[in-house]
């Protein structure tokens, strides 16, 4: 039993996930299932499945007990050792339960319950433990019932394979007497039916809890030091972490812990806002924003490069008069990055970011008024799609036609280099070359690889099967998009707070210098989250599946991250007031902020 | 120790509170109050009498009644039976069915239903107000005085702006914007029985209803001209066995909601923009009545229905309980930097004062209340000896608002039923949290004749001192300023200003 639990947890451990993942389509869904990893899963729950089953039948005693039981003797009395038969009963549990420990891992894979889910609110472990525990027991009871009933019918249409095979491979022989169990009067034994009813419960209790104190563990709040006070601490450190490239549940850990830090603890809020003692530079306020605004600036990119794709998805017969909207966004983007980058100027990472950003923009800079057909703008705009999606999850769903059509080697070559190395620096150069063959490439060929594939796919989406495995449900590419937005919202929640404290508390105005910065990122991104969600289907909720153990918040985690982008930008201009008026901001923002500050957004 | 005895005595019979200033009431007629209001600021005050609003245009819960009966059979009865109401129904349907030949059935269904209704009479003999139907509840939990029968049931201000929104008998709720003529009115099938309402804080335009069945959080766009939002800005939290709310209340960051129900146990903390719930649960007291988060977001306070109440800290959500001699705990509010909880229950007249250990945030999961509640205000019944006549004033403590600044206490005290010359009023105290706590007497309001006070509430960041505002029985809501200098300034996107101002009025 013991070794049961033991081994779900490692899987608990090893499957574990942060970010949840959505497939977007029934065939990727599919994909999923029979993935080796997944397969290796549910094999060794349904073995587990069977051992539990095992254990239960022996603690049951009864006609459970063993597999082999002596016959009934028969009238005839000339048979006179005593054969061993089949018992059917113990069979049907065993079977029963690797039937459980696979349903198990089916659901395991399609309800995500390998994310974990942060709380709302911080609570202990035990009450978080007993709250949940109610709710737990209802949902085994439920789930049970349906396993049982689901594995009824397939013992009555299959029942008969394992039977055969056991007590042939066995040399066991089948009591006449007793009745088969995959027959409809043998099915209906309400004890074996209650049996395994409880062996179910017993099963699925023991994991679930397993599972449950697992999740409660490692979301539990973790306390990073913000200055280290010995020498080998200074890797546990917040703004290290943050700046490093930790597994991405350590990445969200620290934000969380930020975000309370920011929130609640005056002592450790001073401890950011304080000077390096020799020298007596912000590091670690320098550190923390720049993360966070880094983060932030990320997830602002991938929604206009999202919204491009569904601008261009949406328009790929009328390509004129497409780019009326990108190319002023991106500009004012660049100018915003370039001011940015002007500040600091030394920081590695934000640099070969906005340099790859830019480099990527700049065609579309220099041909505004040029269609998006044409071979010259197209491959850019691909590229910087492909980029940008490499790392995340988002990178299944972006395989809209737009991009497979349009410049199909340009992508690869673009993702195979960030995938060989880092090298950013050079990839202006490439993108360039890439644009230049591209052009001088006869351009018949171009258009007649372009019909064909206009004509494969037509043909494909005639066929009714092809398109339901292969057509995208709308609301869930929108989930992939915002499936780590819990790392955003806790970034906003911390920087506002903590500029919302530096106010009052912060001594030396370490966090004056970035203001603007703050306030520019904070800005473009409430933009792009408001132009996002006239997206269609963007704005609409997913129904709400009140009191399941299974936990779904990150359907709309969408919708928290505008609800908390909002906050947080009244949460600054609350508190300073008046005074953002000598901010420097571009005059576009410094409308946006004063419609803040009269409380219209 | 204060009491009612030491207070200035009630103004004339005819006279209306106008204004403090130079630490006295200034009362006056009606026509001074019209001019002195023009000037004030532009805040609407506003008669919604009783008249000029719609009756219920629909009595009935369902639209069972417009329908022909259609007899369906035992079994599909018995289906809808529990879809709709659950065992009980089941066994209703089953015991009043005419079917012949199932006698048997019948009587052990009648049996059973007659244990159930044992039962449950038990559970409403340990908790007496679980007996009650909802409408009821809600009007003996509500804040308003008279909250069935006056026009105005729920009152809020906007935490940052000159915005407040009213909740009215007709079940619709006005939102009032002092810089813009149009007033939304926000309908919705399921807006029944308002008991409370609260805008998120840090937010432009979000309100959240505690409606009979369900809260209702209404999007609202500010700069919309439409004074007819529809159903579709309102987003619904609903939760199984959480009905009737009674009370509401944001974190003051403005990330969480509140909602309590005298019937549900567990107060729920909302996720409004997920739609998540957690539920915090607490046995014992039957429920949760009403629900103050303290202004710096650190506690909450929690009033159950029976001689006890919770206050929680909002960190790790812990608990702290405190069990009342008297009565249930009936109002309380939170001094500004939420250091100490002036509450009252039900039964004694006696403002009690509970001070909490400031908060750090280190300290986690310690609510760190003191041992015991002391009584700072006695507001036992008192004669006061006028030229008019003789006025008794004095009783139980209906709500109580404390504003923002920490320097104004207003109370509502309800009169005696049974003695026809005791009334409602409304006592205003000068207070002081730091160094120590001070409750000093600064007089009665009045309104209009034959006027009952029943809502109050204090305008969030009113510059120039504090600002009650009351919504009176008549459906009158009127703003009376208390004009001082405060070292606390309430809003700090406001301006140096109101330093200067307030000591122009001074002088």
């Amino acid at each position: 039993m013991s070794v049961v639990i033991l081994v779900i947890s490692i899987f608990n451990v090893e499957f574990y996930a942060v970010v949840p993942s959505i497939p977007c389509s029934r065939l990727a869904l599919i994909g999923k299932i029979i993935h080796p990893q997944q397969v290796i899963h549910s094999v060794v729950h349904a073995v587990m499945g069977m051992l539990v089953a095992w254990c239960a039948a022996v603690m049951t005693k009864g006609k459970f007990q063993f597999l082999a039981v002596p016959c009934t003797p028969s009238e005839s009395l000339d048979d006179a050792v005593p054969q061993m038969c089949l018992n059917e009963h113990h069979l049907f549990f065993l079977l029963s339960g690797a039937f459980m420990g696979y349903s198990y891992s089916l659901l395991y894979l399609i309800n995500n319950m390998n994310y974990l889910p942060f709380p709302v609110i911080q609570q202990y472990k035990y009450l978080r433990f007993r709250r949940s525990l109610p709710l737990l027991v209802k949902h085994t009871c439920v789930e049970s019932l349906y396993f049982v009933r689901n594995f009824c019918v397939t013992y009555y249409f299959f029942g008969y394979i394992p039977k055969v095979w056991i007590s042939t491979t066995m040399d066991l022989r089948i009591d006449s007497k007793l009745h088969p169990l995959d027959t409809l009067t043998g099915l209906l034994d309400l004890s074996l039916f209650y049996h395994a009813w409880l062996c179910g419960v017993f099963l699925l209790i023991t994991w679930y809890i397993a599972w449950l104190l697992f999740k409660i563990y490692a979301t539990e709040t973790h306390h990073f030091p913000v200055q280290p006070t010995f020498a080998e601490e200074t890797d546990q450190c917040l703004p290290k972490i943050l700046n490093s490239n930790p597994p991405l549940i350590i990445k969200f850990l620290a934000l969380q812990d930020l975000m309370l830090l920011s929130q609640y603890s005056p002592v450790r809020r001073q401890e950011v806002f304080s000077l390096s003692q020799p020298g007596g530079h912000p590091h670690n306020w320098t550190a923390i924003s720049r993360e966070c605004l880094s983060l932030l600036n990320d997830l602002t990119q991938r929604l206009i490069a999202q919204q491009e794709a569904a601008a261009a998805n949406g328009r790929v017969k009328q390509p004129a008069g497409e780019l009326k909207v990108s190319p002023q966004t991106p500009g004012a983007l660049v100018t915003e990055d370039m001011s940015f980058q002007s500040q600091r100027s030394n920081i590695a990472p934000r640099a070969s970011m906005s340099s790859l950003v830019k480099s990527s923009l700049m065609p579309l800079k220099t041909s505004p008024g040029s269609d998006v057909g044409s071979p010259f703008s197209s491959p850019a705009l691909s590229c910087k799609m492909g980029i940008l999606d490499v790392n995340s999850p988002w990178h299944g769903s972006v395989q809209s036609p737009q991009v497979t059509r349009r410049g199909p080697k340009l992508w690869t070559s673009g993702s195979d280099l960030q995938m060989n190395g880092s090298h950013h620096e050079s990839f202006p150069l490439l993108s360039a070359a890439g644009v230049g063959s591209e052009a001088v490439q006869p351009r018949v060929i171009y258009t007649w690889l372009q019909n064909k594939q206009q004509q494969i796919k037509t043909f494909l989406s005639k066929r009714v099967l092809i398109m339901y495995f292969f057509s995208k449900h709308p609301e869930a590419s929108i989930q992939a998009v915002f499936s780590d937005a819990q790392m955003h919202i806790w970034a906003l929640e911390g920087l506002s707070h903590l500029v919302a404290a530096s106010f009052t508390e912060d001594q030396f105005g370490v966090v004056q210098t970035t203001l603007p910065a703050i306030l520019n990122t904070l800005l473009t991104l409430q933009e792009v989250v408001d132009r996002h969600f006239k997206l269609p289907h963007v704005s609409s909720k997913p129904p709400r599946i009140s009191g399941s153990l299974v936990d779904t918040s990150y359907k709309t985690l969408r919708f928290a991250l505008r609800a908390s982008l909002k906050t947080a930008l009244y949460r600054i201009t609350t508190v300073f007031g008046e005074h953002l008026n000598a901010v420097q901001v571009s005059t576009e923002h410094k409308k946006r902020l004063q419609q803040f500050l009269e409380y219209k957004e | 120790m204060c009491s009612l005895a030491l207070f200035p005595p009630p103004p004339a019979p005819g006279d209306i509170t106008l204004y403090e200033v130079n630490n006295s009431l200034v009362c006056g007629r009606l026509h001074e109050q019209l001019t002195f209001q023009n000037q004030l600021a532009d805040l609407p005050v506003l008669s919604l009498p009783k008249e000029t609003l719609k009756a219920h245009s629909r009595l009935e819960h369902s639209t069972q009644p417009a329908f022909i009966h259609h007899r369906e059979s035992l079994w599909k009865g018995c289906l809808s039976a529990w879809r709709d109401v659950g065992l009980c129904g089941v066994l209703k349907e089953i015991a009043n069915a005419e079917e012949e030949g199932l006698q048997w059935v019948k009587a052990g269904s009648r049996y059973l239903l007659a244990v159930c209704h044992w039962l449950s009479s038990l559970h409403g003999s340990l908790f007496p107000h679980l007996s009650l139907t909802s409408e009821d509840m809600i009007a003996a939990f509500s804040q308003a005085v008279d909250w069935a029968g006056c026009t105005i049931r729920a009152f809020a201000w906007h935490p940052h702006t000159s915005k407040f929104a009213v909740a009215l008998l007709d079940d619709s709720i006005r939102v009032y914007n002092s810089n813009s003529a149009t007033i939304p009115s926000l309908k919705h099938r399921l807006q029944r029985n308002v008991a409370a309402m609260a805008w998120k804080p840090l937010c432009a335009s979000i309100l959240a209803v505690a409606c009979q069945s369900c809260v209702l959080v209404w999007h609202l766009d500010p700069t919309s001209l439409s004074t007819r939002p529809s159903s579709g800005c309102a987003q619904v939290l609903s939760y199984p066995g959480h009905s009737p709310v009674t009370s509401l209340a944001w974190a003051p960051s403005g990330e969480l909601l509140l909602s309590a129900s005298p019937v549900n146990t567990a107060m729920l903390v909302w996720d409004v923009s997920t739609e998540n719930c957690v539920q915090l649960q607490w046995f014992g007291g039957g429920g949760v009545t009403y629900l103050a988060w303290s202004p710096d977001g650190s506690k909450v306070l929690a009033a159950a229905p029976s001689a006890v109440f919770r206050v929680w800290e909002a960190q790790m959500w812990t608990c702290e309980r405190w069990p009342t001699i008297k009565g249930r705990c009936q109002t309380g509010c939170w001094s500004p930097d939420g250091s100490r909880l002036l509450f009252t229950v039900l039964g004694a007249s006696v403002i009690y004062s509970l001070s909490f250990s400031e908060y750090r945030g280190e300290m986690q999961g310690q609510v760190g209340g003191s041992k015991t509640a002391s009584i700072v205000a006695d507001l036992s019944e008192t004669t006061f000896e006028t030229l008019y006549g003789e006025e008794r004033i004095g009783g139980e403590i209906h709500s109580m608002v404390w504003d923002p600044t920490g320097e104004r206490l207003a109370v509502i005290i309800r009169g005696h039923a049974d003695v026809p010359e005791s009334q409602t009023v409304i006592a205003v105290f000068r207070t002081r949290n730091s160094p120590v706590f001070e409750l000093l007497p600064c007089g009665f309001l009045r309104g209009e004749c034959g006027a009952q006070p029943q809502l109050i509430a204090f305008h969030p960041c009113f510059k120039k001192g504090a600002l009650l505002t009351v919504c009176w029985s008549t459906g009158k809501i009127s703003h009376i300023p208390f004009f001082f200098m405060s070292a606390h300034v309430p809003c700090t996107s406001s301006s140096p200003s109101p330093v200067i101002a307030s000591t122009s009025v001074c002088e």
